[in-house]
């Protein structure tokens, strides 16, 4: 039976990450929440779950998977499945999350977050394969945007017509990362600004800051750089439409001292509550 | 073009450069391509070089990325979790270094002490239920993390270098056929070097021998002091390494 609401979280959180493993076991970091990589803890045992399991016990956790491939044209596969769901039923997550993308079909598996044109042929794929993981996880399931570096020729509606699209008709949710969007934007030539004015800001639950580097011609989304200028200022036009949401720095290459990104953390909640304030006082 | 039938020819692109998919995609797509592409492999060398530490240290950034590359290209990743590539890398370096049998039995080592690290948990055995034990009918669990390999060549000096940071030993082959086993303790994955008759006994062990059926065995040719001590130091050394979880 699937919930039919995701009850919203407010707060502000880190990724788990193993060098900062042991800050979290000693319950230090003042973090609202962590959010783990799904992936990293679907094993049989060993330290992942221990260190997950004491983690949990300290702190909200939301799961956010890599291979789930909701946009596979040949479906999302069961046995992949039923491991999240075993890792749910035992995190108890604030809620499950991977990425509106394909990782893979017919066996073969890129491990990398790859595009989907925007097509009604691709809105039905993917809503079918939503229903069949909400089914099995029995919860809604949350989906992020990608940051992409290409378009497809037969696209036929923008991505953020399609994520709205594909919450009503699913009744899933969003993860709206704002790196992805300026990253997708700048190579693609969308405007970030619509973006964020069109996405359904009610079905959002979660927020990703990160940042991106230069390629040739592209910019990359590489997770391994501070939250940039542009990044930030897109998120203060994002705070101004969300309600209430979990706002996450995403570090993943060149991981700092877990201090820096407790700092960072702290200029999204400043953003975050200046925004607000303003709002107030207008 | 159907979905399948894009993601079909996105897939071939990636894997082998096939040029099909091009007219599929919007604007100027060479550089974006070119990105997925090289994230592809990129994520891939990575993913070995993570598991593959020691073996990597061993060959060297040239002589490993060139290993990955062959490996990589012969071997498209199936599983969901980039934690299961690799496990076909040893005989990719048992083709590509057919004089060098240590970095095959390297690989080996930094595969198995990975899958043992995050394998499935098992108490080890009580004292008190080993005091009930009737030795002579009862059959042993072992924890299920254990792994054993038969090695040639000195690779677990050379592993256990490498770990230490301090400058690994020549290679060189054993001077007798030696087994290695790995397995977990509590929650750091172990190995040691064992001799013959330990892997012999180890083998009947895990083909469901019972244990007295595993001393007669390796009692032949013995006399009765030898095998006792034999035998009672290699039943001293599982329990302490923690690799009985059972005895019934």
């Amino acid at each position: 039976m699937r919930e039919p609401t995701l009850p919203t979280f407010q707060g502000f959180g880190l990724g788990l990450r193993p060098p900062h493993y042991q800050d979290f076991l000693a319950g230090e970091p003042q973090v609202d929440f962590v959010e783990v990589i799904s992936e990293n803890f679907m094993v049989r045992g060993g330290r992942p779950l221990h260190v997950l399991d004491a983690v949990r016990e300290r702190y909200p956790v939301a799961m956010h998977g890599v291979s789930m491939s909701i946009g596979s044209a040949d479906g999302v596969k069961l046995d992949y499945l039923k491991r999240l769901k075993q890792l749910a039923d035992r995190v108890r997550p604030l809620w499950v999350s991977d990425h509106l993308c394909w990782t893979g079909v017919e066996g073969f598996n890129s491990h990398d977050l790859l595009p989907l044109p925007y097509t009604e042929d691709t809105l039905k794929a993917v809503c079918a394969n939503i229903d069949r993981v909400q089914d099995v996880l029995e919860r809604p399931l949350v989906l992020e945007n990608p940051s992409s570096y290409l378009t497809f020729a037969d696209d036929e509606m923008t991505e953020w017509g399609f994520l709205s699209e594909m919450c009503a008709r699913t009744g899933c949710y969003l993860l709206l990362d704002i790196n992805n969007i300026y990253v997708s934007g700048t190579n693609h030539g969308f405007s970030p600004e619509a973006y964020i004015a069109g996405v359904p800001a009610e079905r959002v639950r979660q927020v990703h800051l990160a940042g991106h580097s230069a390629g040739r011609g592209l910019l990359i989304d590489t997770h391994d750089t501070p939250v940039p200028d542009p990044v930030w200022a897109l998120y203060e036009l994002a705070s101004r439409r969300l309600g209430q949401v979990a706002v996450m720095i995403e570090r993943d290459d060149d991981i700092p001292p877990l201090g820096e990104l407790l700092s960072e953390l702290e200029i999204a909640r400043a953003r975050a509550n200046g925004v607000r304030g303003r709002g107030l006082a207008a | 073009m159907s979905l399948l039938d894009l993601q079909r020819g996105f897939r071939d692109y990636i894997l082998s450069g096939a040029p099909e998919i091009g007219p599929r995609l919007g604007g100027d797509p060479a550089a974006g391509l070119a990105v997925y592409h090289h994230a592809y492999r990129a994520q891939l060398f990575a993913g070995l070089r993570d598991t593959f530490e020691k073996t990597w240290a061993w060959l060297g950034d040239e002589g490993f990325d060139a290993a990955a590359r062959r490996h990589v290209e012969a071997h498209p990743p199936s599983s969901w979790t980039l934690g299961d590539y690799g496990e076909d890398f040893p005989a990719t370096l048992n083709t590509l270094y057919p004089d060098d049998p240590e970095v095959a039995e390297l690989a080996w080592l930094d595969w198995t002490l990975r899958r043992a690290f995050d394998g499935p948990n098992a108490e080890a055995i009580s004292p008190e239920a080993l005091a009930a034990v009737d030795w002579d009918t009862a059959v042993l669990t072992l924890v299920p993390t254990l792994k054993v390999g038969e090695v040639a060549t000195n690779c677990a000096a050379i592993w256990g270098a490498i770990a230490e940071d301090q400058t690994p030993p020549a290679a060189e082959p054993l001077p007798q056929a030696a087994a290695i086993r790995v397995w977990r303790q509590t929650l750091s994955p172990q190995y040691r070097t064992i001799e013959a008759a330990e892997h012999h006994a180890l083998s009947l062990v895990l083909a469901g021998e019972p244990f007295g059926g595993v001393c007669t065995t390796l009692s032949e040719g013995m006399d009765e002091a030898q095998a006792s001590q034999l035998i009672g130091g290699l039943l001293a050394s599982w329990i302490q390494d923690g690799l009985v979880c059972g005895a019934e």
